[in-house]
């Protein structure tokens, strides 16, 4: 018996050595895994610049963040709805309904009953497109919480209606002339677009307005708190007295609204609208989500993990053009790289718990152990 | 009784224990579940493993199954060091588990549950009449009733840990480990159990059992273990110990001192229900909470007490507003009180909810993002969180409560049950209500924090507010509340001073044995 637990202690103490050690190394890889999105960014970035000189220039920096901003302003209202636990498939299409009606109102709106065209102002156009976009969500939002629809038919329903609509209104041709007239006094659509105020895109300053306004939402907000707990555990929130459906439906009013927000800056920077504007970006943000840390479970996700996800994909989307790589590869890459964030992401859960596991089990060591005579059998018993 | 006798734990004089626990020590994130715990289990007989909640039973069960791996530490088996690298091989080396948690597809028949994974075949194709039969043959041992060819889903939850019982029996284990298989079961269910236990032990095989019902436990143990915060504090004969060395082992001090007693200061009726019915919300039509009637007033803590199907879930669902009334009223300080959950906090009604996990509490944040959880808008200052204000509030509170936590930015998986259900109450309170309801507050929560949540619902009361709670423990039910209510079959059958009932009168009050209802039995 002795012997066997002087063996067993050999053992133990033996075990807890080689956790000291583990618990230092796996710290270390945590650390370089909890930056992973900022390093494939940096890569990304230096070797685009090896490969073509054209890269690391501040006007393609420019243009390549105005494409990024437009996925980011996609991708933070789909942040929203995934910190929820649901999805929104419905944002690419709502992009395309947006720019159309944006079109059909800057050609003039023909009033029958009056027998007029009415031309409304810009910002009248810009705000009517923005509720349109909010309306989208407004309904993904009751089919999901009146109505029992799983997020990802409901918003896949959405994704078909809205793309539907945006055709009929358009009768599926472009609208060709956005600039509006002066004698209508509806110009200046382009400057969503076009203009740069202090160097920068408009859409990126959008992008960072966003991006502000949401984190400060999600972190100092009841809503952004209600929020992360409707996606960590829907049931015990509303037993807490939050009112859980109205804050499911918001995220689903807030994501459409940046959807419609974005296909406004499509249209502008083309100065045209088409109806299929805005086919599959859905993918695309769901990517810069999730490639931002964000758990497609809900609860999990923060707006500097997106906004990173969305330079990757839109850098590495960019880049490829600009060294030349086809455009099947491209995909291919795309693909590739999504996937592997999942991959790594998992694997820094696992080590993390791994890590946690370690380090308790190595400081063991130092804690005093009670007395033996506390574990050998008790002998008060009368 | 000499020390001889106990000389060396459970295992009888000489013989080499079948499985054997060796120094086994794990850790879960930062937390130790077990610290050095060395058991030994004996061929042809039941050890059972007694230990609060949290005081690491499941892990232990769970490491010698290989259904976890130990930190440090090992398993032996017939005296040799093995290491399983999953629960499917040490199945098949005859290490069975029948876990806490049911594992069975609903989707699927008894019979397809019975040999998932280990399916019969003839020819590439399931050999479905060969299931059948040694399914009826294996259920003919513990319910005639059950058709194999019965959906899982169909099944009542005792009878689904029947099913999950009949499994472990057909993988003809040496070695048997019961996690509170009697939890679901009805009372001639156990008896069947137990008298499967015998014949297995008859047959040589090593049963390992772990149960809430202490006495229950007692019963059918040959050998006792005692776990108390991951250490194995004693180990003895069954023949030599009784319920109160056990408790003292598991708590580290007798019980009596646990729940003191006070005097209410009474104030007027807070909640009034009256003639309040519920129907069954799996199956409507009948009742499950028949023409109740009850005040609690202010500074009062009220208990119901019942068994499980007797109504007292539905009751506080119903008066939480998470089940629609099918009539009756009810009142919270004289306004009648109506609406859904949310309404109902606003008008002063907390609910700490029977499930922990599944209700109370969000996994995925801390300890001070789920206390400030429901009331997060009495911190907000225009329409930003006032940090400040909400943290000195969560840390008074986890003072309050008695919380031991890291911090208010601990991960809320890192606590115990026990302080999992503190922050779940102490969630309710900062809402600050009137009326505080709490499903089974003790559920799942060992029995030295029970002290604490019970002393934390008592200083709620004494704020003046007026606490219901329920409750299917007898002894809290005679020791906790100021009055107790038995409920029985949907009806209130007594409305009592726990002091002036014995246990006998309760229990067979609350069996509806003593109630005109009796013809109706079904």
């Amino acid at each position: 018996m002795t012997d066997t637990l002087t063996k067993d202690h050999e053992l133990v103490t033996r075990q807890r050595q080689v956790a000291a050690v583990q618990a230092r190394r796996l710290k270390t890889l945590d650390s370089i895994f909890e930056l992973r999105a900022f390093i494939a960014l940096g890569v990304l970035i230096v070797v685009f610049s090896l490969l073509s000189d054209s890269f690391l220039t501040v006007d393609n920096l420019i243009t390549m963040t105005k494409h990024v901003a437009i996925n980011a302003i996609l991708a933070l209202g789909m942040l929203l709805v995934i910190l929820k636990g649901g999805i929104d498939l419905s944002v690419g299409s709502t992009v395309g309904l947006s720019g159309v009606i944006a079109g059909e109102l800057l050609q003039g709106l023909h009033l029958s009953l009056f027998d007029v065209v009415a031309y409304p102002r810009v910002w009248a156009v810009v705000v009517v497109c923005i509720a349109v976009g909010a309306l989208v969500g407004a309904v993904n939002g009751i089919l999901v919480t009146r109505l029992n629809v799983a997020p990802f038919i409901a918003t896949l329903g959405m994704l078909y209606v809205a793309r539907a609509t945006a055709l009929l209104i358009s009768d599926g041709t472009t609208y060709p002339d956005l600039a509006g007239s002066p004698a209508t006094h509806n110009t200046g659509f382009d400057w969503l677009g076009q203009a740069r105020p202090l160097g920068l895109p408009v859409a990126v300053w959008i992008m960072i307005v966003l991006a502000v306004v949401i984190t400060v939402l999600l972190r100092s907000t009841p809503f952004g708190r209600w929020l992360y707990a409707t996606g960590g555990n829907a049931r015990a929130t509303e037993l807490s007295g939050v009112p859980v459906k109205r804050v499911k439906t918001a995220v689903y009013v807030v994501s459409g609204a940046c959807a419609a927000m974005a296909g406004l800056i499509i249209a502008s920077e083309l100065t045209s609208a088409a109806p299929q504007a805005g086919d599959t970006f859905e993918l695309n943000a769901i990517a810069a989500v999730v490639i931002g840390g964000a758990a497609l479970s809900g609860g999990r996700g923060n707006v500097r993990g997106t906004l990173v996800g969305a330079f990757v994909i839109g850098f590495l989307a960019d880049g490829l053009v600009i060294v030349g790589v086809s455009t099947f590869w491209q995909m291919l890459i795309k693909g590739a790289v999504i996937v592997l964030a999942v991959i790594l992401d998992q694997s820094q859960q696992r080590f993390q718990r791994r890590r946690a596991a370690a380090s308790a089990v190595a400081v063991a060591e130092e804690e005093p152990r009670r007395g033996s005579a506390d574990r050998a059998p008790a002998d008060d018993t009368t | 009784m000499t020390a001889g006798v106990r000389g060396s734990g459970p295992a009888p004089e000489g013989s080499v224990p079948v499985l054997r626990a060796a120094e086994v020590t794990k850790v879960y994130g930062g937390t130790h579940a077990l610290r050095g715990v060395s058991l030994g289990i004996a061929a042809g007989r039941t050890t059972v493993l007694f230990g609060e909640n949290g005081a690491g039973k499941s892990t232990l069960m769970k490491i010698l199954s290989a259904v976890e791996q130990p930190s440090t530490g090992h398993i032996e088996l017939d005296g040799e060091a093995v290491s399983f690298d999953s629960a499917r091989s040490a199945a098949d080396h005859g290490i069975s588990i029948i876990h806490q948690e049911l594992s069975l597809c609903p989707n699927l028949s008894i019979q397809d549950n019975l040999f998932l994974g280990r399916e019969h075949t003839r020819r590439g194709l399931l050999d479905r009449s060969r299931h059948r039969d040694l399914a009826r043959q294996v259920l003919g041992r513990l319910d005639r009733s059950l058709d194999p060819a019965t959906l899982v889903s169909e099944l009542r939850l005792g009878q689904q840990q029947l099913v999950e019982i009949a499994r472990a029996l057909l993988q003809r284990a040496r070695v048997l480990i019961m996690d509170e298989p009697t939890s679901a079961l009805s009372a001639p269910e156990v008896d069947v159990l137990f008298q499967v236990i015998s014949d297995l032990k008859a047959d040589g095989v090593a049963v390992v059992y772990i149960s809430h019902h202490l006495e229950e436990a007692l019963s059918v143990a040959d050998d006792v273990a005692v776990l108390r915060d991951g250490r194995m504090v004693a180990t003895s004969r069954a023949a030599d110990v009784d319920l109160a060395w056990i408790v003292r082992k598991m708590v580290g001090r007798d019980q009596d001192s646990l729940y003191p007693h006070r005097e209410p200061a009474l104030g007027p009726v807070a909640l009034d229900v009256n003639e309040l019915c519920v129907a069954d919300p799996s199956s409507p039509g009948r009742l499950s909470v028949d023409g109740v009637s009850l005040t609690v007033r202010a500074g009062e803590t009220v208990g119901i007490y019942g068994l499980m199907g007797s109504g007292r879930t539905e009751l506080l669902e119903c008066l939480a507003g998470r089940l629609p009334a099918a009539s009756g009223a009810v009142r919270l300080q004289g306004e009648p009180l109506t609406g859904d959950v949310r309404h109902r906090m606003g008008a002063g009604l907390a609910l700490v909810p029977e499930d922990r996990q599944r209700d109370g509490l969000v996994q995925s944040m801390t300890v001070g993002q789920n206390m400030s959880l429901a009331s997060l808008t009495r911190f907000a200052r225009r329409l930003l969180v006032d940090r400040r204000t909400e943290n000195s509030a969560v840390a008074s509170m986890i003072t309050d409560a008695t919380v031991k936590a890291a911090g208010p930015d601990a991960p809320i998986g890192s606590l115990s049950g026990g302080n999992q259900q503190k922050v779940v109450i102490a969630k309710a309170v900062m809402t600050d209500p009137r009326v505080l309801l709490l499903d089974e507050p003790s559920r799942g929560v060992d029995v030295g924090s029970k002290a604490d949540v019970f002393a934390l619902m008592a200083h709620q009361a004494e704020r003046g507010l007026a606490v219901l709670f329920s409750t299917s423990e007898a002894e809290e039910a005679l020791r906790i509340p100021d009055r107790l209510l038995i409920l029985a079959r949907g009806r209130v059958v007594a409305d009592v001073r726990p002091a002036e009932i014995t246990r006998d009168r309760l229990m067979s009050l609350a069996d509806g044995a003593d109630t005109t209802e009796e013809a109706h039995h079904d």
